[in-house]
Formats: structure tokens, sequence, C-alpha cells
């Protein structure tokens, strides 16, 4: 893998954790168990949609850059092939819309399904220490784009990660039934916290060039965040070590091939419109 | 003051366009027509986010796919404006969904008509948003002070949802033959249920005379819905559309366009439950509701957890 190759995906990395992550987020539109929260949580699905769209016009930049060659070698979606072999350019939707499954770059946490709303506080819990942590470092990239992309994201993940830890502790420490979904949330989706720290080649070559983050540097953080809202949360840090991977390589669980149909329908059943 | 000059007071406040403040003095039924009136509207904002939730997760471009979701949060935002004006008379929203969910009160018929492809997106917000906008500017006037403050932010919101809407119309009007189908077909089917929107005809709605009496309605049903008919008959004809009315025609005398008969009997029987979605968003909020007891319950627990630490706190700190 050339460094244009590992920069544009690392930068899809980006973009289709913060997609799949809305997307999922946005699903509980209209259907939150209180009118302010639905509220609230919209607006953060809006906040993920925006840093994903950043990202994959940021991606797309790259792409259309490469040579003619390299570009076929990117993607193995028909629709984007076809795309390239008549010279066009792609944008932020036939990245987004387009490319297929095994092409998306996302952790699994991401694409976990909403459950109730222990699992979605835990899943975005998750997420949203890392992308503070994360957007911190990534503030500093030599890559200018990504740098401005993750100072303008920070604000908005400081507000997301006050909203999850806030909940973590509010419903550990509430209800006993509370207490007891939240417990079995929190084990279920351990699981899927150790993909955020795993280091694909995109990621190692990306932080080895000063434009990604040694995601290594940010577990320790990630961990004393944790731990300290479980304590104050009166939850347990679950036992097993156990963790899923295959998402940054393209390996994704069942769930995403349904968010894809759903989110890709429309561009797949009417290509080449404009909407 | 005796009862009677408490409601000569209220008149004369109605009469001279004085708003009227939730601590005044008002008629009994001025208060229930109110809250009736708000929490439907209020109702409707939420039930609204349904249909049109509906194509969140399928949105063809990530732009219409954000302005989408802004504006299904914008009509949350609009509920909760309203639910608080209608507190402001006396009752909870706890209350008021409780009337929602076993049926009591209502909400705008035209959200249990189904969002069956992308146009219906466009055609929502062109004309239900539309038509929500012609029925409520005038309510910006309205007597009661916290109904009319809360219009005059949902306006505000409105009218851009109706130019969102009507874009993605053009859009789909200038572009290939699918998309013009799209356009046309949704435009036909959300043609006669939009104008229903403002309501039975006016020799036929009981509570207007009422209602302009307390400025609580300041134009007519027909009066409405005349103007949106004229207006948006010709945004479709700057489009390429067809509005589905073969009786549609100007006339020159009255300065407006005829129009053809609407069925009222499709009127009553959604408004009676028998729409194509009423049971599908009735239960829809019910369950969101239900399941969402445990959130609500365990949030009130812990925030009396900790007050009552805090008040421990304090206590240890005074012994
Ligand atoms: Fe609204
Ligand atoms: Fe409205
Ligand atoms: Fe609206």
């Amino acid at each position: 893998m050339n460094e244009s190759t590992s920069q544009l995906i690392y930068t899809l990395q980006l973009a289709d954790n913060a997609l799949i992550l809305g997307h999922r987020i946005s699903e509980w539109c209209g259907h939150g168990p209180v009118l302010e929260q639905d509220i609230a949580l919209t607006n953060t699905a809006l906040d993920h949609l925006g840093q994903a769209r950043s990202f994959y016009q940021h991606a797309a930049e790259q792409f259309n850059l490469m040579p003619v060659e390299v570009k076929k070698q990117q993607f193995v979606s028909p629709a984007l092939q076809q795309k390239i072999d008549k010279g066009e350019s792609l944008d932020e939707d036939d990245l987004a819309y387009l490319r297929d499954g095994w092409d998306f770059r996302n952790v699994l946490l991401v694409e976990q399904p909403n459950k109730d709303w222990a699992y979605t506080v835990v899943r975005s819990f998750f997420a949203d220490v890392f992308n503070f942590y994360f957007y911190k470092e990534l503030q500093k990239s030599k890559d200018a784009a990504l740098a401005a992309i993750a100072e303008k994201s920070l604000k908005e993940v400081t507000y997301h990660l006050r909203w999850s830890s806030e909940w973590m502790i509010r419903l550990g420490d509430g209800t006993e039934e509370s207490h007891e979904r939240m417990q079995t949330a929190l084990n279920e989706r351990w699981a899927y916290s150790g993909e955020l720290f795993e280091m694909s080649a995109a990621d190692k070559a990306m932080a080895e060039a000063g434009i990604g983050v040694d995601v290594a540097t940010i577990k320790p953080l990630w961990d004393a965040h944790v731990d300290g809202i479980l304590q104050e949360a009166t939850l347990e840090k679950p036992a097993n070590k156990w963790m899923q991977s295959g998402g940054k390589d393209g390996r994704h669980s069942e769930h995403l091939g349904y968010i894809l149909a759903e989110l890709q329908f429309m561009q797949r059943a009417y290509p080449n419109m404009e909407w | 003051m005796t009862v009677h000059s408490f409601q000569q007071h209220f008149d004369e406040k109605i009469d001279n366009d004085v708003a009227i403040e939730p601590r005044d003095w008002m008629p009994d039924d001025y208060r229930k027509t109110l809250i009736r009136q708000i929490s439907q509207h209020a109702h409707s904002e939420i039930v609204g986010m349904l249909p049109e939730g509906n194509w969140i997760t399928r949105a063809p471009s990530l732009r219409r796919k954000a302005v989408l979701l802004a504006k299904v949060q914008d009509e949350g935002g609009h509920g909760l404006y309203l639910y608080s004006a209608a507190e402001t008379l006396g009752i909870t929203r706890d209350e008021m969904y409780d009337q929602l969910h076993t049926g009591k009160a209502k909400y705008s018929s035209i959200f249990n008509y189904p969002t069956l492809t992308w146009a219906d997106m466009g055609a929502i917000g062109w004309l239900v948003d539309g038509a929500a906008i012609m029925n409520q500017v005038p309510l910006c006037r309205t007597s009661y002070g916290p109904y009319a403050r809360a219009m005059v932010r949902v306006c505000k919101e409105e009218s851009f949802h109706q130019r969102q809407g009507y874009e993605i119309m053009m859009a789909l009007a200038n572009g290939t033959d699918v998309q013009k189908k799209l356009a046309q077909d949704a435009l036909n089917r959300w043609w006669w249920p939009s104008i229903m929107m403002f309501g039975p005809p006016d020799d036929n709605s009981p509570n207007t005379a009422q209602s302009m009496r307390w400025r609580i309605k300041r134009f007519t049903n027909d009066e409405l819905r005349q103007k949106f008919i004229d207006v948006t008959v010709e945004q479709a004809k700057l489009i390429g559309l067809t509005v589905p009315d073969p009786d549609l025609k100007w006339n020159e005398e009255r300065g407006h366009y005829d129009y053809g008969a609407i069925d009222w009997t499709e009127f009553w029987d959604v408004v009676k439950g028998n729409g194509p979605c009423n049971k599908e968003r009735l239960e829809t909020r019910k369950k969101a509701w239900e399941e969402g007891a445990w959130v609500r319950d365990a949030a009130l627990a812990y925030s009396k957890k900790r007050k009552a630490r805090k008040e421990n706190k304090k206590d240890n700190l005074a012994a």
C-alpha cells in the first residue's frame, strides 16, 4: 500500500465510523423515551453525519487526484468501477452510497443495533470517549484538512461525551431495573470496545507519517475515563478480555449489510441522478 | 370583581387585541378550547415526525439526509414549545400524552397517510408544511399570549421546511422521467389530503364562529384553503407538475381558482381512525412511550438520589 492509498483508507475509516454511528442514532428520531432526548439524540446524529460528510469530501478529493490505475484498485463495487471507467470523479455520495460492505472500514461497535436506550447509551459512550481523545490528537495532523475537521468535531464530541457519560451514571445509579439493563448492555457491548485501539495497516502508516493518530496512546486515557464513569455509575467493568474485530479490515457483522441496504437503496435503485 | 366584570374585562382585552396571559382570568370554555387546539397541534408535530422519519435512513444523498434530519428535529422542537404553551393552561404533558395514546385527543389527519417514496418528503414539505404555514401565520396574533409566541418561533421554521420541500420537488421535476413520475405521483397522493388540512367547509364547522370571536382563529377554513390553493397551483405550474383536480380553473371574476368537490367522507373516515396509517402511528407513539418508561423512571430516581445526597452533605457540613 502506498502512502496515498493509506491516507484514503484512513480518511474513509473515519468517515465510515461517523456515518454508520450517525445512521444508527438517527434510527431513534421520533422514537425516543422523552421528547427532549429525542431532539438531543437527533442533534448528535446530525453531528456525526456532518463529520462523515467532511471526511468523505476530503476522501473524494484525494481519490480524484489518483492515477486511474490506482483508482481502479480501490473499490470492488461495479457501480464505482463504471464511474472510474467513464473517467468521472467521485463525490461524498458516491463514497457513501456506492461502496460495498467489504470496502467499509468502520469498527464493528458502531454498526451494532440500538436495541434499547441502555445499549444505545453504552455504544455511544465507548465511541464518544474514544472520539474525544482521538480528535484531540488528530488536531495535530500534518494533513491540514483532517486537522481542521478534528478541531470542529472536538466541540461536538465534547458535548456527546458529556451526554453519554451522564446517561451512563443516571441509568447505572438510577433504579434497580435501569442498573440491571445497563450492566447487561455493558457486558454485551464490551467485546466491541477493543477494536477501537487496533492499528490497521492504514493506521500504522498514517501514524508514522504524522497524519494519523497512534491509537495505542489513547487506550490508557480511554480506560481511565471509562473506569471513572463506571465507578460513579455503580457499574462493574466486564471481566471478559475477548474482543471482536474485523470491521477495520472490511469484515463486518451481519448488521452492516442491512444498514447499507437501507442507506444505499435510492442511489442503487436510481443510479446517476441528481436529488 | 364579580364574574360578570371578569368576563367584561376579558372581552375588552379580546376586542382590543390585548394578549391574554396565563394568570389572567379567562372563561372556562376559552381555556378548554385552547387546551384542545394547542395540544392537538403539539401532537400533530410529534406524530408528524413519523412519516418523514420513515425516510431518514433512506435519503438519497447525504445533504438531503442532513436537511431531513434537521427538519424532523425541528418538528420535535415545535412539539416541545406547544406542549409548554398548553401547560400554562393547567394541563401536564403526561396528561396530554395520555389523551393522545387513548385516542381522546386528535392530531392532524394528514399524518395518517403513508410516505411511499422519497418524493413524499418533497410533497410533505411543500404541501403539508405549506398548508400548516397558512393555518399558523394568523396564529402568531392569536389572543392567547404563550400560544402566539410559540407560533412565531414555529412559523419561522415552517417556512424553511416549505422551501426545502419545494426544492426537493423541483429537483425531481427537473430530473429524469422516473424522477418526474415520482414527483407527480406524490403530488397526486398528497394534494387532496393537504387541502383537507384546513378542516371542514365553513358551513359545516361548528366551532369557527366562537373561535373567531375569541380571536383564536383569524380566518375561516375556506378562506385559508382558497389562499393555499391559489398560491400552490402556481407553484406546481412553475415546475411543470399537474394538480390532480380536473375542475381546477382560474375564475377571473373572483380572482381565485375554482376547485373541484372535496371528498369529505374520506376526511371523516380518516379522522375516525380509518386512514391507512392511523393504527401504526398511534402504536408507534405508544410503543416509544411505554418502552421509555424505565428510562424516565430511572432519570427521576437518580435526580432524587442526587438531591438527597446534596442535602445530606449540607447537613453534615452544618453539623
Ligand atoms: Fe412543525
Ligand atoms: Fe405545525
Ligand atoms: Fe414543519
